[in-house]
Protein backbone atom coordinates (compact mmCIF):
# COMPACT_ATOMS: atom_id res chain seq x y z
CA UNK A 1 0.00 0.00 0.00
CA UNK A 2 1.99 3.26 -1.44
CA UNK A 3 -0.91 5.43 0.46
CA UNK A 4 -0.60 4.30 4.36
CA UNK A 5 0.33 7.78 5.35
CA UNK A 6 -2.62 9.34 3.67
CA UNK A 7 -4.75 7.24 6.19
CA UNK A 8 -6.17 8.52 8.99
CA UNK A 9 -5.50 6.85 12.34
CA UNK A 10 -9.34 5.39 12.51
CA UNK A 11 -8.58 4.04 9.29
CA UNK A 12 -4.94 3.18 10.36
CA UNK A 13 -6.15 0.99 13.31
CA UNK A 14 -9.46 -0.92 11.66
CA UNK A 15 -6.70 -2.21 8.96
CA UNK A 16 -3.96 -3.16 11.51
CA UNK A 17 -6.67 -4.65 13.96
CA UNK A 18 -7.89 -6.33 10.57
CA UNK A 19 -4.76 -7.67 9.51
CA UNK A 20 -4.54 -5.64 6.23
CA UNK A 21 -1.46 -3.69 7.48
CA UNK A 22 1.63 -4.91 9.79
CA UNK A 23 2.93 -2.39 12.45
CA UNK A 24 6.23 -2.62 10.98
CA UNK A 25 4.75 -1.70 7.23
CA UNK A 26 2.77 1.39 8.92
CA UNK A 27 5.78 2.06 11.26
CA UNK A 28 8.48 2.52 7.60
CA UNK A 29 5.84 3.97 5.60
CA UNK A 30 5.57 7.17 8.04
CA UNK A 31 9.73 6.97 8.54
CA UNK A 32 9.95 6.87 4.65
CA UNK A 33 7.95 9.99 4.41
CA UNK A 34 9.45 11.61 6.96
CA UNK A 35 13.06 10.69 5.90
CA UNK A 36 11.94 12.51 2.32
CA UNK A 37 10.27 15.56 4.35
CA UNK A 38 13.65 17.08 6.40
CA UNK A 39 13.33 20.22 5.09
CA UNK A 40 10.22 20.98 6.29
CA UNK A 41 12.48 21.21 9.95
CA UNK A 42 9.55 19.69 11.29
CA UNK A 43 11.45 16.86 13.55
CA UNK A 44 14.11 18.20 16.33
CA UNK A 45 15.24 14.26 16.97
CA UNK A 46 14.44 11.02 15.38
CA UNK A 47 14.41 7.72 16.72
CA UNK A 48 13.40 5.97 13.30
CA UNK A 49 15.33 2.62 13.67
CA UNK A 50 14.28 2.21 17.11
CA UNK A 51 11.00 2.80 15.83
CA UNK A 52 10.79 -0.08 13.08
CA UNK A 53 12.70 -2.27 15.86
CA UNK A 54 9.41 -1.78 18.20
CA UNK A 55 7.23 -2.26 15.46
CA UNK A 56 8.74 -5.33 14.33
CA UNK A 57 8.21 -6.35 18.14
CA UNK A 58 4.57 -5.48 18.21
CA UNK A 59 4.32 -7.33 15.32
CA UNK A 60 5.53 -10.84 16.29
CA UNK A 61 2.94 -10.49 19.08
CA UNK A 62 0.70 -8.27 18.72
CA UNK A 63 -2.04 -6.96 21.22
CA UNK A 64 -4.85 -5.51 19.10
CA UNK A 65 -7.06 -5.11 22.23
CA UNK A 66 -5.24 -1.69 22.43
CA UNK A 67 -6.53 1.52 21.19
CA UNK A 68 -3.40 2.60 19.49
CA UNK A 69 -1.96 -0.87 18.27
CA UNK A 70 1.63 -0.29 17.36
CA UNK A 71 0.40 2.90 15.50
CA UNK A 72 3.79 5.06 14.99
CA UNK A 73 3.91 8.74 16.45
CA UNK A 74 5.83 11.85 16.42
CA UNK A 75 5.09 14.14 19.75
CA UNK A 76 6.02 17.88 20.79
CA UNK A 77 9.75 18.20 22.08
CA UNK A 78 8.48 19.46 25.37
CA UNK A 79 7.03 15.81 26.43
CA UNK A 80 9.59 14.47 28.54
CA UNK A 81 10.72 11.14 27.20
CA UNK A 82 12.71 8.44 29.24
CA UNK A 83 16.27 7.98 27.45
CA UNK A 84 15.54 10.10 24.40
CA UNK A 85 16.74 13.58 23.78
CA UNK A 86 13.97 16.12 25.57
CA UNK A 87 15.20 20.35 24.74
CA UNK A 88 12.07 22.67 24.35
CA UNK A 89 13.05 23.81 21.23
CA UNK A 90 15.91 25.27 23.68
CA UNK A 91 19.69 25.77 23.61
CA UNK A 92 19.72 25.33 27.30
CA UNK A 93 18.26 21.95 27.43
CA UNK A 94 19.88 20.77 24.01
CA UNK A 95 22.01 17.98 25.90
CA UNK A 96 19.00 16.71 28.34
CA UNK A 97 18.03 13.18 28.00
CA UNK A 98 15.23 12.52 31.00
CA UNK A 99 15.60 9.52 33.11
CA UNK A 100 11.98 9.39 33.20
CA UNK A 101 8.60 9.56 31.32
CA UNK A 102 5.60 12.46 31.27
CA UNK A 103 2.61 10.99 32.13
CA UNK A 104 0.78 11.60 28.93
CA UNK A 105 3.18 10.15 26.67
CA UNK A 106 3.18 6.93 28.76
CA UNK A 107 -0.54 6.95 28.62
CA UNK A 108 0.39 7.12 24.28
CA UNK A 109 2.85 4.28 24.79
CA UNK A 110 0.76 1.88 27.29
CA UNK A 111 -1.94 1.86 24.13
CA UNK A 112 0.56 0.35 21.99
CA UNK A 113 1.27 3.26 19.89
CA UNK A 114 5.24 3.89 18.79
CA UNK A 115 7.63 7.03 19.43
CA UNK A 116 8.62 8.08 15.60
CA UNK A 117 10.20 11.19 17.24
CA UNK A 118 10.25 14.61 18.75
CA UNK A 119 9.03 17.33 16.85
CA UNK A 120 10.12 20.86 16.41
CA UNK A 121 8.48 23.91 18.67
CA UNK A 122 8.86 27.38 20.15
CA UNK A 123 11.42 27.64 22.24
CA UNK A 124 9.85 26.44 25.69
CA UNK A 125 6.58 27.37 24.00
CA UNK A 126 6.79 30.84 23.93
CA UNK A 127 6.10 31.56 19.96
CA UNK A 128 3.33 31.63 17.54
CA UNK A 129 5.32 30.65 14.65
CA UNK A 130 8.27 28.34 15.74
CA UNK A 131 10.33 31.50 15.20
CA UNK A 132 11.63 31.18 18.61
CA UNK A 133 12.99 27.29 18.28
CA UNK A 134 16.77 27.14 18.68
CA UNK A 135 16.69 24.37 15.53
CA UNK A 136 15.04 26.85 13.32
CA UNK A 137 12.15 27.69 11.63
CA UNK A 138 9.75 24.69 10.61
CA UNK A 139 8.22 25.15 7.37
CA UNK A 140 4.27 25.08 6.85
CA UNK A 141 3.67 22.08 4.46
CA UNK A 142 0.42 24.49 2.67
CA UNK A 143 3.15 26.55 1.15
CA UNK A 144 6.82 27.54 1.52
CA UNK A 145 7.75 30.21 3.81
CA UNK A 146 5.10 30.19 5.43
CA UNK A 147 4.97 29.22 9.80
CA UNK A 148 2.56 26.67 10.85
CA UNK A 149 1.67 28.56 13.98
CA UNK A 150 3.52 27.80 17.24
CA UNK A 151 4.00 26.99 19.37
CA UNK A 152 3.02 23.68 18.50
CA UNK A 153 4.73 24.20 15.21
CA UNK A 154 6.52 20.95 14.60
CA UNK A 155 3.51 19.15 15.58
CA UNK A 156 1.02 21.09 12.82
CA UNK A 157 3.62 20.86 10.28
CA UNK A 158 4.03 16.98 10.90
CA UNK A 159 0.33 15.81 10.99
CA UNK A 160 -0.91 18.18 8.01
CA UNK A 161 1.88 17.07 6.23
CA UNK A 162 1.50 13.18 7.16
CA UNK A 163 4.78 12.67 8.67
CA UNK A 164 2.69 11.48 11.68
CA UNK A 165 -1.17 9.88 11.45
CA UNK A 166 -1.76 11.88 14.73
CA UNK A 167 0.49 14.09 17.52
CA UNK A 168 0.19 15.81 20.89
CA UNK A 169 0.87 19.45 21.57
CA UNK A 170 0.79 21.42 24.75
CA UNK A 171 -1.59 24.55 24.64
CA UNK A 172 -0.56 27.67 27.27
CA UNK A 173 -2.30 30.84 25.04
CA UNK A 174 -3.00 28.94 21.72
CA UNK A 175 -0.59 27.11 20.90
CA UNK A 176 -2.06 24.10 19.77
CA UNK A 177 -5.72 25.31 18.02
CA UNK A 178 -3.12 28.39 16.50
CA UNK A 179 -0.97 25.90 14.31
CA UNK A 180 -3.99 23.62 13.78
CA UNK A 181 -5.76 26.42 11.97
CA UNK A 182 -2.97 27.35 10.26
CA UNK A 183 -2.40 24.14 8.64
CA UNK A 184 -5.99 23.14 8.11
CA UNK A 185 -6.12 20.14 11.42
CA UNK A 186 -8.00 19.93 14.35
CA UNK A 187 -6.22 20.70 17.38
CA UNK A 188 -7.98 20.28 20.66
CA UNK A 189 -7.14 22.30 23.96
CA UNK A 190 -8.60 20.43 27.12
CA UNK A 191 -10.17 21.72 30.25
CA UNK A 192 -7.91 22.64 32.56
CA UNK A 193 -6.79 19.82 35.08
CA UNK A 194 -7.85 17.03 32.03
CA UNK A 195 -4.30 15.65 31.07
CA UNK A 196 -1.84 15.69 33.38
CA UNK A 197 1.56 17.96 33.22
CA UNK A 198 4.08 15.30 34.94
CA UNK A 199 6.89 15.51 32.78
CA UNK A 200 5.69 18.58 30.21
CA UNK A 201 8.75 21.19 30.41
CA UNK A 202 6.91 23.62 32.13
CA UNK A 203 5.86 27.60 31.12
CA UNK A 204 2.90 29.03 32.60
CA UNK A 205 1.33 26.32 34.96
CA UNK A 206 -1.54 27.73 35.39
CA UNK A 207 -2.24 27.42 32.09
CA UNK A 208 -0.48 24.83 30.44
CA UNK A 209 -2.33 21.63 29.04
CA UNK A 210 -1.41 18.99 26.72
CA UNK A 211 -3.60 18.44 24.03
CA UNK A 212 -4.29 15.65 20.85
CA UNK A 213 -3.96 16.89 17.19
CA UNK A 214 -5.09 15.15 14.20
CA UNK A 215 -6.59 15.39 10.68
CA UNK A 216 -9.97 14.45 11.72
CA UNK A 217 -12.56 15.01 14.92
CA UNK A 218 -12.92 11.60 15.53
CA UNK A 219 -8.90 10.69 15.72
CA UNK A 220 -8.26 13.41 17.91
CA UNK A 221 -11.81 12.39 20.30
CA UNK A 222 -9.87 9.11 20.04
CA UNK A 223 -6.13 10.57 21.28
CA UNK A 224 -7.39 12.91 23.53
CA UNK A 225 -9.12 9.76 25.33
CA UNK A 226 -6.21 8.20 25.47
CA UNK A 227 -4.37 11.32 27.03
CA UNK A 228 -6.64 12.35 29.37
CA UNK A 229 -6.34 10.68 33.08
CA UNK A 230 -6.27 11.96 36.85
CA UNK A 231 -2.60 11.68 37.65
CA UNK A 232 -1.80 12.19 41.67
CA UNK A 233 1.88 13.27 40.18
CA UNK A 234 0.52 16.12 39.47
CA UNK A 235 -1.68 18.32 41.93
CA UNK A 236 -3.69 20.35 39.53
CA UNK A 237 -4.75 17.21 37.82
CA UNK A 238 -8.49 16.39 38.52
CA UNK A 239 -9.90 13.26 39.24
CA UNK A 240 -13.83 13.66 37.12
CA UNK A 241 -15.62 10.80 35.06
CA UNK A 242 -13.68 11.03 31.89
CA UNK A 243 -15.68 9.58 28.39
CA UNK A 244 -14.83 7.26 26.27
CA UNK A 245 -14.94 10.62 23.80
CA UNK A 246 -14.77 8.78 20.39
CA UNK A 247 -16.72 5.89 21.17
CA UNK A 248 -19.63 8.57 22.26
CA UNK A 249 -18.87 11.00 19.56
CA UNK A 250 -22.15 12.23 17.85
CA UNK A 251 -23.27 14.19 14.94
CA UNK A 252 -26.59 14.93 16.59
CA UNK A 253 -26.62 18.47 17.94
CA UNK A 254 -29.90 19.21 17.88
CA UNK A 255 -31.31 21.80 20.25
CA UNK A 256 -28.01 22.75 21.34
CA UNK A 257 -27.33 26.57 22.05
CA UNK A 258 -24.45 28.11 20.51
CA UNK A 259 -23.45 31.18 21.49
CA UNK A 260 -21.74 34.06 19.52
CA UNK A 261 -19.69 36.70 21.43
CA UNK A 262 -20.16 40.15 19.71
CA UNK A 263 -16.59 41.19 21.38
CA UNK A 264 -15.19 38.98 18.78
CA UNK A 265 -15.66 41.19 16.18
CA UNK A 266 -12.19 42.68 16.52
CA UNK A 267 -11.35 45.60 14.70
CA UNK A 268 -9.10 45.12 11.66
CA UNK A 269 -10.49 41.84 11.23
CA UNK A 270 -10.19 40.23 7.66
CA UNK A 271 -13.77 40.34 5.79
CA UNK A 272 -12.84 36.50 4.60
CA UNK A 273 -12.87 35.56 8.49
CA UNK A 274 -15.66 37.21 9.38
CA UNK A 275 -17.35 35.45 6.35
CA UNK A 276 -16.01 32.20 7.81
CA UNK A 277 -17.85 32.92 10.94
CA UNK A 278 -20.92 33.80 9.20
CA UNK A 279 -20.45 30.41 7.19
CA UNK A 280 -19.78 28.06 10.58
CA UNK A 281 -23.15 29.68 12.13
CA UNK A 282 -25.04 28.67 8.97
CA UNK A 283 -23.78 25.40 9.51
CA UNK A 284 -24.30 24.89 13.63
CA UNK A 285 -27.93 26.02 12.59
CA UNK A 286 -28.12 23.42 9.55
CA UNK A 287 -27.76 20.84 12.32
CA UNK A 288 -30.48 22.06 14.64
CA UNK A 289 -28.34 23.98 17.40
CA UNK A 290 -29.68 27.52 17.92
CA UNK A 291 -27.73 30.37 17.53
CA UNK A 292 -27.61 33.06 20.82
CA UNK A 293 -26.06 35.99 20.98
CA UNK A 294 -23.78 36.87 23.74
CA UNK A 295 -21.66 38.74 25.54
CA UNK A 296 -18.10 38.65 26.81
CA UNK A 297 -17.32 42.06 27.69
CA UNK A 298 -14.23 41.79 28.81
CA UNK A 299 -12.32 40.03 25.59
CA UNK A 300 -10.35 43.01 25.15
CA UNK A 301 -8.06 42.55 28.47
CA UNK A 302 -7.17 39.05 28.13
CA UNK A 303 -3.63 39.88 25.98
CA UNK A 304 -2.82 41.79 28.42
CA UNK A 305 -3.94 39.72 31.41
CA UNK A 306 -1.98 36.87 30.02
CA UNK A 307 1.02 38.45 28.97
CA UNK A 308 1.54 39.76 32.65
CA UNK A 309 0.02 36.35 33.94
CA UNK A 310 2.19 34.14 31.75
CA UNK A 311 5.52 35.52 32.06
CA UNK A 312 4.93 36.18 35.58
CA UNK A 313 4.75 32.25 36.30
CA UNK A 314 7.63 31.56 33.27
CA UNK A 315 10.22 33.33 35.22
CA UNK A 316 9.70 31.18 38.11
CA UNK A 317 9.65 27.88 36.24
CA UNK A 318 12.40 29.18 34.20
CA UNK A 319 14.43 29.83 37.42
CA UNK A 320 15.87 25.99 37.21
CA UNK A 321 17.58 26.46 34.40
CA UNK A 322 20.55 27.52 36.00
CA UNK A 323 23.95 25.48 34.63
CA UNK A 324 24.21 23.00 37.70
CA UNK A 325 22.12 20.26 37.31
CA UNK A 326 21.27 19.65 33.74
CA UNK A 327 21.23 21.27 30.53
CA UNK A 328 23.52 23.55 29.38
CA UNK A 329 26.69 25.34 31.17
CA UNK A 330 28.75 28.37 29.94
CA UNK A 331 32.11 28.83 32.12
CA UNK A 332 31.84 32.10 34.33
CA UNK A 333 34.41 33.70 36.74
CA UNK A 334 32.30 32.73 40.09
CA UNK A 335 28.72 31.26 40.75
CA UNK A 336 26.59 34.26 39.44
CA UNK A 337 28.70 35.24 37.16
CA UNK A 338 28.48 31.69 35.42
CA UNK A 339 24.57 31.67 36.26
CA UNK A 340 24.21 34.76 33.81
CA UNK A 341 26.16 33.77 31.26
CA UNK A 342 24.24 30.41 31.04
CA UNK A 343 21.23 32.06 30.87
CA UNK A 344 22.39 34.71 28.78
CA UNK A 345 23.37 31.96 26.03
CA UNK A 346 21.40 29.41 26.79
CA UNK A 347 17.83 31.22 26.13
CA UNK A 348 16.95 33.17 23.24
CA UNK A 349 15.46 36.92 22.50
CA UNK A 350 11.68 35.80 23.22
CA UNK A 351 12.58 33.65 26.37
CA UNK A 352 15.24 35.91 28.12
CA UNK A 353 12.21 39.05 27.11
CA UNK A 354 9.55 37.08 29.29
CA UNK A 355 11.79 36.21 31.70
CA UNK A 356 12.64 39.93 31.97
CA UNK A 357 8.76 40.62 32.19
CA UNK A 358 7.63 38.14 34.27
CA UNK A 359 10.59 39.42 36.81
CA UNK A 360 9.43 43.10 36.53
CA UNK A 361 5.23 42.22 37.32
CA UNK A 362 6.62 39.94 40.35
CA UNK A 363 9.25 42.38 41.91
CA UNK A 364 9.30 44.65 44.74
CA UNK A 365 6.52 47.38 44.63
CA UNK A 366 5.18 46.43 41.07
CA UNK A 367 3.27 43.46 42.33
CA UNK A 368 0.20 44.90 43.00
CA UNK A 369 -0.30 46.98 40.37
CA UNK A 370 1.07 44.44 37.68
CA UNK A 371 0.31 40.69 38.77
CA UNK A 372 -2.19 41.16 42.09
CA UNK A 373 -3.98 43.40 38.70
CA UNK A 374 -3.76 40.62 36.55
CA UNK A 375 -5.14 38.20 38.57
CA UNK A 376 -8.24 40.15 39.33
CA UNK A 377 -9.13 40.70 35.52
CA UNK A 378 -8.86 37.21 34.59
CA UNK A 379 -11.75 36.95 37.57
CA UNK A 380 -13.81 38.81 35.31
CA UNK A 381 -12.52 37.10 32.16
CA UNK A 382 -13.73 33.45 33.89
CA UNK A 383 -16.94 35.45 35.12
CA UNK A 384 -18.01 36.41 31.76
CA UNK A 385 -17.75 32.91 30.71
CA UNK A 386 -19.68 31.79 33.85
CA UNK A 387 -22.33 34.38 32.74
CA UNK A 388 -22.61 33.00 29.00
CA UNK A 389 -22.62 29.94 30.15
CA UNK A 390 -26.15 29.88 31.62
CA UNK A 391 -27.45 30.68 28.61
CA UNK A 392 -25.80 28.61 26.34
CA UNK A 393 -24.06 24.73 26.03
CA UNK A 394 -20.81 25.89 23.65
CA UNK A 395 -19.29 29.02 21.95
CA UNK A 396 -18.49 29.73 18.69
CA UNK A 397 -15.61 32.22 17.19
CA UNK A 398 -12.97 32.33 15.00
CA UNK A 399 -9.55 30.38 15.82
CA UNK A 400 -7.11 33.42 14.42
CA UNK A 401 -7.81 36.79 13.63
CA UNK A 402 -5.79 35.93 9.99
CA UNK A 403 -4.56 32.81 8.28
CA UNK A 404 -0.97 32.12 8.21
CA UNK A 405 1.59 34.24 7.84
CA UNK A 406 5.17 34.23 5.99
CA UNK A 407 8.18 33.38 7.94
CA UNK A 408 9.97 36.50 9.20
CA UNK A 409 6.66 38.60 8.94
CA UNK A 410 6.06 39.20 12.37
CA UNK A 411 9.49 38.52 14.00
CA UNK A 412 10.47 42.28 14.70
CA UNK A 413 7.16 43.44 16.23
CA UNK A 414 6.53 41.26 19.63
CA UNK A 415 3.19 42.75 19.84
CA UNK A 416 2.06 42.20 16.35
CA UNK A 417 2.90 38.90 17.28
CA UNK A 418 1.08 38.44 20.15
CA UNK A 419 -2.09 39.66 18.35
CA UNK A 420 -2.07 36.33 16.97
CA UNK A 421 -3.79 34.53 20.37
CA UNK A 422 -6.44 37.36 20.60
CA UNK A 423 -8.90 34.56 20.07
CA UNK A 424 -7.35 31.52 21.66
CA UNK A 425 -5.58 32.86 25.36
CA UNK A 426 -9.38 33.83 27.21
CA UNK A 427 -9.87 30.14 26.84
CA UNK A 428 -6.65 29.35 28.98
CA UNK A 429 -7.11 32.12 31.61
CA UNK A 430 -10.77 30.64 32.62
CA UNK A 431 -9.36 26.74 31.87
CA UNK A 432 -12.42 25.98 29.46
CA UNK A 433 -11.53 23.18 26.48
CA UNK A 434 -11.82 24.59 23.09
CA UNK A 435 -11.29 23.05 19.80
CA UNK A 436 -9.82 24.31 16.29
CA UNK A 437 -11.30 22.73 13.39
CA UNK A 438 -10.81 23.81 9.60
CA UNK A 439 -13.54 25.70 8.01
CA UNK A 440 -12.33 26.84 4.60
CA UNK A 441 -9.61 28.60 2.83
CA UNK A 442 -8.90 32.60 2.48
CA UNK A 443 -8.49 34.21 -1.07
CA UNK A 444 -4.75 32.79 -0.99
CA UNK A 445 -5.63 29.43 -0.40
CA UNK A 446 -4.77 29.00 2.86
CA UNK A 447 -6.46 27.44 5.37
CA UNK A 448 -8.88 29.00 8.26
CA UNK A 449 -10.28 27.75 11.49
CA UNK A 450 -13.07 28.13 13.66
CA UNK A 451 -13.00 27.42 17.37
CA UNK A 452 -15.41 26.26 19.43
CA UNK A 453 -15.08 26.39 23.39
CA UNK A 454 -16.86 24.56 25.83
CA UNK A 455 -18.01 24.38 29.33
CA UNK A 456 -15.18 22.83 32.06
CA UNK A 457 -15.19 19.32 31.66
CA UNK A 458 -17.36 19.34 28.26
CA UNK A 459 -14.70 18.19 25.75
CA UNK A 460 -17.58 15.77 24.30
CA UNK A 461 -19.87 18.45 23.57
CA UNK A 462 -17.41 20.36 21.65
CA UNK A 463 -16.22 17.12 19.68
CA UNK A 464 -20.16 16.92 18.43
CA UNK A 465 -20.39 19.91 17.85
CA UNK A 466 -17.25 19.68 15.41
CA UNK A 467 -17.79 16.39 14.37
CA UNK A 468 -21.28 17.80 13.05
CA UNK A 469 -19.76 20.75 12.13
CA UNK A 470 -16.65 18.76 10.00
CA UNK A 471 -18.87 17.23 8.30
CA UNK A 472 -20.94 20.29 6.65
CA UNK A 473 -17.88 21.84 5.80
CA UNK A 474 -16.13 18.80 4.28
CA UNK A 475 -12.86 20.15 4.57
CA UNK A 476 -10.19 19.18 2.09
CA UNK A 477 -6.54 20.33 2.36
CA UNK A 478 -4.45 21.48 -0.45
CA UNK A 479 -0.93 19.84 0.20
CA UNK A 480 1.13 19.73 -3.10
CA UNK A 481 4.26 18.21 -1.31
CA UNK A 482 6.11 21.09 -2.86
CA UNK A 483 8.90 20.04 -0.65
CA UNK A 484 9.47 16.14 -1.76
CA UNK A 485 12.15 16.16 -4.24
CA UNK B 1 5.50 54.76 32.47
CA UNK B 2 8.93 53.83 30.49
CA UNK B 3 11.25 51.06 31.36
CA UNK B 4 14.52 52.69 31.27
CA UNK B 5 18.37 51.44 31.32
CA UNK B 6 18.53 51.38 34.70
CA UNK B 7 15.39 49.73 35.28
CA UNK B 8 16.47 47.31 32.56
CA UNK B 9 20.36 46.07 34.38
CA UNK B 10 17.84 46.13 37.95
CA UNK B 11 15.70 43.49 35.86
CA UNK B 12 18.56 41.34 34.14
CA UNK B 13 20.24 41.56 37.83
CA UNK B 14 17.50 39.84 39.39
CA UNK B 15 16.50 37.50 36.71
CA UNK B 16 20.40 36.36 36.41
CA UNK B 17 20.96 37.28 32.93
CA UNK B 18 23.48 39.24 31.68
CA UNK B 19 23.06 42.17 29.75
CA UNK B 20 25.50 44.25 27.88
CA UNK B 21 24.45 47.46 26.85
CA UNK B 22 23.55 46.89 23.00
CA UNK B 23 21.12 44.20 24.36
CA UNK B 24 20.05 46.32 26.97
CA UNK B 25 18.77 48.96 24.82
CA UNK B 26 16.98 46.50 22.32
CA UNK B 27 15.20 45.17 25.72
CA UNK B 28 13.96 48.48 26.98
CA UNK B 29 12.55 49.25 23.52
CA UNK B 30 10.45 45.94 23.36
CA UNK B 31 9.55 46.00 26.85
CA UNK B 32 8.28 49.51 26.49
CA UNK B 33 6.47 48.75 23.78
CA UNK B 34 4.71 45.42 25.74
CA UNK B 35 4.05 46.89 28.82
CA UNK B 36 2.25 50.65 26.96
CA UNK B 37 -0.12 47.46 25.50
CA UNK B 38 -0.68 45.84 28.99
CA UNK B 39 -1.51 49.30 30.14
CA UNK B 40 -4.82 48.83 29.10
CA UNK B 41 -6.13 46.82 32.17
CA UNK B 42 -5.76 49.87 34.31
CA UNK B 43 -8.92 50.97 32.65
CA UNK B 44 -10.65 48.32 34.84
CA UNK B 45 -11.60 49.04 38.32
CA UNK B 46 -10.83 46.27 40.00
CA UNK B 47 -10.90 46.73 43.79
CA UNK B 48 -13.22 44.76 44.61
CA UNK B 49 -12.56 41.98 42.48
CA UNK B 50 -11.09 38.79 43.80
CA UNK B 51 -8.02 37.27 42.66
CA UNK B 52 -7.90 34.20 40.76
CA UNK B 53 -4.99 32.52 41.63
CA UNK B 54 -6.38 28.98 40.08
CA UNK B 55 -9.28 27.92 37.57
CA UNK B 56 -9.25 24.27 39.27
CA UNK B 57 -11.81 24.99 41.87
CA UNK B 58 -10.48 22.02 44.15
CA UNK B 59 -8.71 21.41 47.09
CA UNK B 60 -5.64 20.16 46.96
CA UNK B 61 -5.67 16.32 47.59
CA UNK B 62 -3.57 14.65 50.74
CA UNK B 63 -1.73 11.86 50.69
CA UNK B 64 0.39 9.98 53.06
CA UNK B 65 3.89 10.91 53.80
CA UNK B 66 6.10 7.86 52.70
CA UNK B 67 9.00 7.22 50.17
CA UNK B 68 7.97 5.90 47.06
CA UNK B 69 11.02 6.29 44.89
CA UNK B 70 14.52 5.84 46.03
CA UNK B 71 18.17 4.95 45.16
CA UNK B 72 17.44 8.05 42.51
CA UNK B 73 21.18 9.86 42.62
CA UNK B 74 22.48 8.41 39.65
CA UNK B 75 19.25 9.82 37.73
CA UNK B 76 19.21 12.65 39.36
CA UNK B 77 23.23 13.26 38.90
CA UNK B 78 22.98 11.92 35.21
CA UNK B 79 22.40 14.90 33.51
CA UNK B 80 24.47 17.61 35.19
CA UNK B 81 27.05 19.65 33.24
CA UNK B 82 29.78 18.95 35.74
CA UNK B 83 29.76 16.01 38.68
CA UNK B 84 32.21 14.40 40.65
CA UNK B 85 30.88 11.10 41.74
CA UNK B 86 27.98 12.03 44.25
CA UNK B 87 27.67 15.92 44.19
CA UNK B 88 27.26 18.46 41.56
CA UNK B 89 29.99 20.78 40.98
CA UNK B 90 29.55 24.64 41.01
CA UNK B 91 32.58 27.34 40.54
CA UNK B 92 34.25 27.80 44.11
CA UNK B 93 31.97 30.01 46.10
CA UNK B 94 33.87 30.37 49.01
CA UNK B 95 37.52 32.49 48.81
Amino acid sequence: MSDITKQSLSELIKNIKDKKLSSTEVTKAFVERSEKSKELNAYVTEDFSAAIDKAKRFDENPNLDLKLPGIPMAVKDLFCTKNIKTTAGSKILNNFIPTYESTVTQNIWNEGAILLGKLNCDEFAMGSSNETSFFGNVQNPIDKDLVPGGSSGGSSSAVAAQLTPVTIGTDTGGSIRQPASFTGTVGLKPTYGSCSRYGIVAFASSLDQAGPMAQNVKDCALLHEVISSYDEKDSTSIDFKRNNYSKELTNNIKGKKIGIPKEYRVDGMPKEIEDLWKKGIDYVKNCGAEIIDISLPHTNYALPTYYIVAPAEASSNLARYDGVKYGFRADGENLIDMYEKTRSEGFGAEVQRRIMIGTYVLSSGYYDAYYLKAQKVRKLIKNDFDEAYKKVDAILTPSTPSSAFKIGEKTNDPVSMYLNDIFTVPVNLAGLPGISIPAGHDAKGYPLGLQIIGKAFDEQNILNIAYAMEEKINFKNKITDWWIK
Amino acid sequence: MSIDLKTIKHISKLSRISVDEKKAEKLAGDLNSIFEFIEKLNELKTANVEPLTSVAETTLKLRSDEVKSKNLREQIIKNSPQENEDYFVVPKVIE
